[in-house]
């Protein structure tokens, strides 16, 4: 079965897991993400990897228009995240640390590494 | 076949870049250090994923539109970090604590108190 499989098609999947792993951490910081700001920068980062998405999958098909829409993608992208800033500045941020747990644990390193400077 | 091993080297080297830069997004402890992450490793990774795309294609209007749009994220990838870094610190998002040189304060507050 391996056989069929040329040097560009490994390539090809590799890159491909490699980005979805990117994905998923993306999220994770999109969904966790203390503040407003912090969600805008995760789809901003979402929208770089959907352009990486894009290329690949060019490599992939051989389909060279592929390259329009990933620049067409980075324009959106581009201007959403100019949109959202616009919006957080205008009716500012809310958010606060739901997660007790977390909160107290950002302060202890916190805490740790103006030691670590001291010292 | 040269240019498909160059193709593949230069998608791995974009998907690494790319895997960095969301690992950095996930592991920074504030949005100023996520933000120098995710605005130039993730920029530098999509990039030369397109370069991939058209060193694999060798056609001259595959290659110019590939350049054009690696030239248009590397001129608006710091126009959106800035804005998104200006606008986190005006809406009060703390830096993180460890963080020792605060430039951006006193400017902040010279303006408030130029604008009563």
């Amino acid at each position: 079965m391996m056989e069929g499989l040329t040097f560009l098609d490994i390539i090809i999947l590799l890159t491909l897991v490699i980005l979805s792993i990117s994905f998923l951490l993306t999220s994770v910081r999109i969904i966790k993400g203390p503040s407003l700001s912090d969600r805008i920068v995760g789809l901003d980062m979402l929208v770089a990897v959907g352009i990486g998405f894009i290329a690949v999958f060019g490599v992939k098909t051989g389909y060279f228009l592929y390259v329009d829409i990933a620049i067409a993608l980075g324009l959106v992208g581009f201007l959403s995240t100019v949109a959202f800033a616009r919006f957080v500045l205008r009716h500012g941020d809310d958010s606060v640390f739901h997660d007790k747990k977390e909160a107290a644990e950002a302060e202890q390193l916190a805490e740790k590494a103006r030691k670590g400077d001291a010292s | 076949m040269i240019h498909d091993f160059v193709a593949g080297l230069l998608l791995l080297i974009g998907a690494v870049f790319i895997l960095s830069a969301s690992i950095g997004l996930l592991r920074f402890p504030d949005v100023y250090t996520r933000m120098h992450s995710a605005s130039k490793a993730g920029t530098v990774g999509s990039g030369v994923l397109l370069l991939a795309l058209a060193v694999y294609s060798m056609e001259f209007s595959v290659v110019s539109r590939a350049l054009a749009g690696i030239a248009f994220f590397l001129i608006t990838a710091p126009i959106s970090a800035h804005l998104i870094a200006r606008v986190a610190y005006i809406t009060g998002t703390k830096p993180w604590k460890g963080t020792v040189i605060d430039d951006y304060a006193a400017n902040v507050n010279e303006k408030k108190h130029k604008q009563p």
